[in-house]
């Protein structure tokens, strides 16, 4: 059962506080005739712990506003705050302490160091993080317990996205970001992925936004943003998450 | 390790090639100057305990005779620490068997004990004891050359009178380290050494007790040499003061000197060209790999590693490569120097030299390739550190192409598909293909600086075989005889042509400059020898006056029409004033050439000659070889052919040992830029090229298409490198530029070949290394891959 919200309005979730707060962000490409307005004056707020989808079609943003959210990118006007920290305006190094201690992402196209192992894809992010968990815990977290020190050549797509996501999560991030995580997976792969994603927000608390092409996913998220032309044009609020294995595409 | 380090590691395994070829170059550059430059500073160094054991002096003077007692008053001059005094003459030598006469420079030690300056170090054998008249010490290589040992007898002639010297010992000295015969050219040890004797032995024999006519000075430090100088040549100018000179005029000084700086200089600029040739490849090798990293580093950033952090990562690449390269050529350096000082040492003769490997130079060895490596990576660095991380994410834009400027031109229009495509490639990217080829053309260069010596010497010793010596045999004479003895050798069957020659040593004079020269008469007719310039130009020999190398009359700062001062220093010792007819610009050394007829009137007394050049007939030169070197007046026979012969074998020799060092250093090069040159291509390219495969094009297609790129520019910077060579070689020549002789700047077709030749085998050795890669290429893998 979902729940229709007006364009503008804002519904997060009502039992917790937000953890992401954007007020107008508005990202333009280029200038004069080739402008291109990315984002149109988005408010968007995150509440910890929740598991939201945005959905959207090609060019809508939505990369965009996640690569914002995650202070990969930065806005061209707007203000964006993480918990108490004003992340408008920041610069580069404040960025990557951002990033480094707060944010893990997952890809399209997973972005596996091809040179190094599962583990130490993994152990690539724990380096460097304040309070990780083992590169080996956070591979068995994604079912890949066996598969430690295969290369990503010796792995298959899923199984890569999978070490992907363990890369995420194994810093224990507050907000888990996923740019069409099964974009590039077969359906079979992409549910055991979803699963895997639906799992650690479920175990970790992780706040969780995933970008998806395809409706039916919407389901498993608690909330369900739909972007066009830059902007959020409709949030649904889901009454009950669905599992993964409940969704058919 | 962290996961960073082994994914350096790792990578650097997977570039391995690259990075070897790179490390290869490093190597090389700190190997030359290890050592080259390591080998300077040792000799430096022993060249100075040296000095300090000999006391070598500060300034040396020559006069006609001064007593005893002026040594006192040049003890007065201010600044002066010590002075010593000696008496100094040449002998002719009795030696069986040679070519040209034998000649000894006698130098008296005090009565007793040690000189007080230049003092000598003894080899074997002892010092003359006190009092012994007939004992001297001989000069090492003079005694290694005639097989002398301590008690062994020499026999000279002194003013007229054969005397039979003793060998108590043997010796060398910083002042005759490079012994070369007045009018030699080289050191010539079979038949010139240097004589020390007791002054109480010397003094009589030629009317020199109780005087002196050499003086050497040690100064306080800091003096001011001029002032003494200029004092020096006061006292001594009414005792014949031939003027003072310094140390850096002393010739065996001058020499090693010039031997150094040559060290020096290829010490540092070799090193530099091979770093700078490194860090070209860093910069190429590493902009490549972040070029087809950028999503890892935005996966990096993304994750939160710095902008420093993953700089550094790449930026660790470069030294790992350097670092490697540095050492390696440390290793291989300090081995090599050893050897290299060894070879000098047996030239040189210092004593206790030692190759030793300062830790500065090491330090700088290092820095010098680490800073390097780090302007090399320099730009890749930036790039990856600066790549926004939400860009990094997206692919690299495909790379524009458009029609260039020589397409435009019209230039491709003929050209296949294939060559348009290369064409398109260079023209994309003209800088790197520029930097390529002057790497390349460096190589090319450094090929034709080695082997155009060997040109050079050739065209000497062509000019000075077939152009000046003409003659078939040349005779030299035991002792001077009279001129007479042409009709005797005329009379011989098959002789042809006698011209008969008298070489007088002397001494040339003007102001307070002066020179020792063989002083050569020939008949103002002479067919056989003639002045020759090195432009191959003949120069007439005047009935009056004396033609000058050009080199000397710059040395006696003389032109023609001048007026000089000679002293013929054998025989009647008779002196007077010549003029100078004509100034010739020629390789070999400093010739003073004049009418036989003149010299007679110069040298006075009755007209005697030195030798005869003879012209035979071709048939009979053997058995007169033979029969003329049996006469008990000649004491040598020189055929010109047989000189030449003997030459150019030994030239064949070092060409190839030379040749083999630089075949080595260029190919290094060559190899190194145009690798990686098609190593980044094809990494650039693999998947165009794979699927030009799919299609269905061969793999030998798909090659050229990749080496086409490297084939032109090997072939742009062989005449680059051919012009880069002539300058360079330009540069060795007249940095090369001795006293006694100069290379001429020639350069063969042969080695402008040989170095073409040497590139292209290089470029295609490594344009097979990755034709190979390209076969492996393995097309689902890379069509597979996401761009
Ligand atoms: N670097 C850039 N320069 C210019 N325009 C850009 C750039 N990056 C994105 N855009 C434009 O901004 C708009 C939004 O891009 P964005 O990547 O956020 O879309 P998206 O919703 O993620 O699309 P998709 O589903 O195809 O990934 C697009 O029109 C895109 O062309
Ligand atoms: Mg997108």
């Amino acid at each position: 059962m979902s729940i229709p919200v007006g364009p503008g309005q804002e519904v997060g979730s009502p039992a917790a506080p937000p953890i992401i707060e954007a007020r107008g962000l508005t990202k333009t490409y280029g200038a004069g005739d080739v402008e291109v307005h990315a984002l149109r004056h988005v408010d968007f707020t995150l509440a910890a712990g929740e598991f939201v989808v945005i959905l959207g079609p090609s060019g809508s943003g939505k990369s965009t506003l996640l690569n914002i959210l995650g202070g990969l990118d930065v806005p061209t006007a707007g203000s964006l705050r993480f918990r108490d920290l004003d992340l408008t305006g920041m610069d580069g190094d404040e960025l990557t302490n951002y990033r480094r201690r707060h944010v893990g992402f997952v890809f399209q196209f997973y972005n596996l160091i091809p040179s190094l192992t599962a583990r130490e894809n993994v152990a690539l992010v724990t380096d460097i993080a304040t309070d990780p968990m083992s590169a080996s815990e956070a591979l068995e977290l994604v079912g890949l317990e066996a598969r430690l020190d295969h290369f990503p050549s010796q792995l298959s797509g899923g199984e890569q996205q999978r070490v992907a996501i363990a890369r995420a999560v194994a810093k224990q991030p507050d907000i888990l970001l996923c740019d069409e995580p099964t974009g590039a997976l077969d359906v079979e792969t992409g549910r055991l992925v979803l699963e895997v994603l639906d799992q650690v927000n479920r175990a970790t608390g992780a706040t969780t936004a995933v970008i998806t092409h395809n409706v039916a996913i919407g389901l498993l998220g608690d909330r369900v943003v739909h972007m066009s032309s830059g902007e959020i044009v409709e949030t649904t609020v889901n009454a009950e998450r669905a599992s993964a294995a409940e969704v058919h595409w | 390790m962290s996961a960073l380090n082994r994914k350096l590691l790792r990578e650097l395994w997977q570039l391995r090639g690259q990075m070897a070829s790179i490390a290869l170059v490093v190597a090389t550059g700190v190997m030359t100057l290890v050592t080259m430059r390591g080998g300077y500073e040792t000799l430096v160094e022993a060249q100075a305990a040296y000095y300090r054991l000999a006391r070598f002096p500060d300034l040396w003077v020559s006069l006609e005779r001064a007593p005893e007692a002026v040594r006192a008053k040049l003890e007065t001059i201010p600044d002066v620490a010590r002075v010593e005094t000696r008496i100094s003459l040449a002998a002719r030598l009795d030696l069986p068997e040679m070519e040209a006469p034998g000649l000894a420079l006698i130098v008296s030690l005090p009565e007793r004990g040690r000189p007080g300056l230049s003092d000598i170090v003894l080899r074997s054998g002892r010092l003359p004891a006190p009092g012994a008249r007939d004992e001297v010490v001989v000069s090492e290589n003079f005694a290694t050359a005639r097989g002398l040992v301590p008690g062994d007898s020499v026999r000279a002639i002194v003013n007229g009178r054969a005397w039979r010297l003793h060998v108590a010992g043997t010796a060398i000295s910083p002042e005759h380290t490079y012994a070369v015969p007045p009018g030699a050219l080289f050191p010539e040890d079979d038949r010139y050494g240097i004589f020390w004797m007791r002054q109480d032995a010397v003094g009589p024999a030629y009317d020199m007790d109780g005087a002196f006519n050499e003086a050497l000075l040690k100064l306080a430090p800091e003096a001011d040499t001029a002032a003494v100088m200029a004092e020096v040549d006061r006292l001594l100018e009414p005792y014949g003061g031939r003027g003072a000179y310094p140390r850096s005029d002393q010739f065996s000084h001058q020499t090693i000197q010039g031997e150094l700086d040559q060290n020096r200089v290829m010490g540092t600029a070799i090193p530099v060209v091979f770093v700078g040739v490194a860090a070209f490849l860093l910069n190429l090798v590493l902009g490549r790999l972040v070029a087809t990293q950028r999503t890892e580093v935005g996966v990096l950033k993304a994750f939160g590693y710095t902008d420093r952090e993953v700089g550094r990562h790449y930026l660790r690449f470069a030294m790992v490569a350097v670092a490697v390269g540095t050492l390696a050529g440390a290793v291989l350096g300090a081995r090599l120097g050893r050897a290299y000082v060894d070879l000098y040492g047996e030239y040189f003769h210092f004593p206790d030299l030692r190759y030793a490997l300062s830790p500065a130079l090491l330090l700088i060895a290092s820095s010098v390739s680490a800073i390097a490596a780090a302007a090399g990576a320099l730009t890749a660095v930036r790039q990856a550190s600066r790549l926004p991380p939400a860009e990094a994410m997206r692919p690299e834009r495909p790379a524009r192409f458009e029609a260039g400027i020589l397409e435009r031109r019209g230039v491709g229009r003929s050209l296949p598909p294939a060559g348009r495509m290369i064409l398109r490639n260079i023209e994309r990217r003209p800088f790197r293909a520029l930097i390529s080829s002057i790497g390349v053309a460096f190589s090319v260069a450094i090929l034709v600086i080695g082997m155009f010596m060997f040109d050079g010497v050739g065209f000497m010793m062509n000019l000075q075989f077939e152009v000046i010596q003409r003659e078939d045999l040349a005779l030299t004479f035991q002792e001077p005889v009279r001129a007479s003895v042409s009709h005797q050798l005329e009379r011989l069957d098959g002789v042809t042509r006698v011209e008969l020659f008298r070489t007088a040593p002397a001494r040339l004079r003007a102001g307070h400059r002066e020179r020792e020269v063989g002083l050569q008469g020939v008949p103002a007719d002479a067919r056989l020898r003639r002045v020759i310039a090195s432009s191959g130009a003949v120069h007439p020999v005047p009935a009056q006056g004396v033609v000058l190398s050009e080199r000397l009359a710059n040395k006696l700062r003389v032109r023609p029409g001048d007026e000089l001062e000679v002293e013929v220093l054998d025989g009647r010792r008779s002196s007077g004033s010549l003029r100078v007819a004509g100034v010739v610009d020629d390789f070999l050394g400093l010739s003073a050439t004049m009418s036989l007829d003149a010299l007679h009137d110069l040298a006075g007394g009755a007209p005697v000659v030195s030798g005869a050049w003879l012209s035979v007939r071709e048939d009979r030169r053997a058995d007169l070889y033979r029969s003329v070197k049996s006469m008990p007046a000649v004491a040598g026979v020189a055929s010109p052919a047989r000189m030449l012969e003997s030459f150019r074998t030994q030239m064949a020799e070092s060409l190839f040992v030379g040749v083999g060092f630089l075949l080595g250093f260029a190919s290094i090069i060559s190899v190194a830029v145009l690798y990686n040159g098609a190593r980044i291509a094809l990494s650039e390219r693999s998947r165009e090229l794979a699927s030009l495969r799919v299609m269905g094009f061969r793999r030998g297609e798909v090659a050229t298409l990749l080496l086409g790129e490297q084939a032109l520019v090997t072939l742009l910077a062989i005449p680059c490198g051919w012009v880069l060579g002539y300058l360079m070689s330009f540069a060795v020549v007249t940095s090369l530029q001795t006293d006694a002789y100069r290379i001429p700047l020639v350069v063969s077709v042969r080695t402008y070949a040989l170095a073409a030749v040497i590139t292209l085998v290089a470029a295609a050795a490594s344009g097979w290394i990755v034709r190979r890669r390209v076969d492996q290429l393995d097309l689902i893998a890379v069509l597979k891959t996401r761009e």
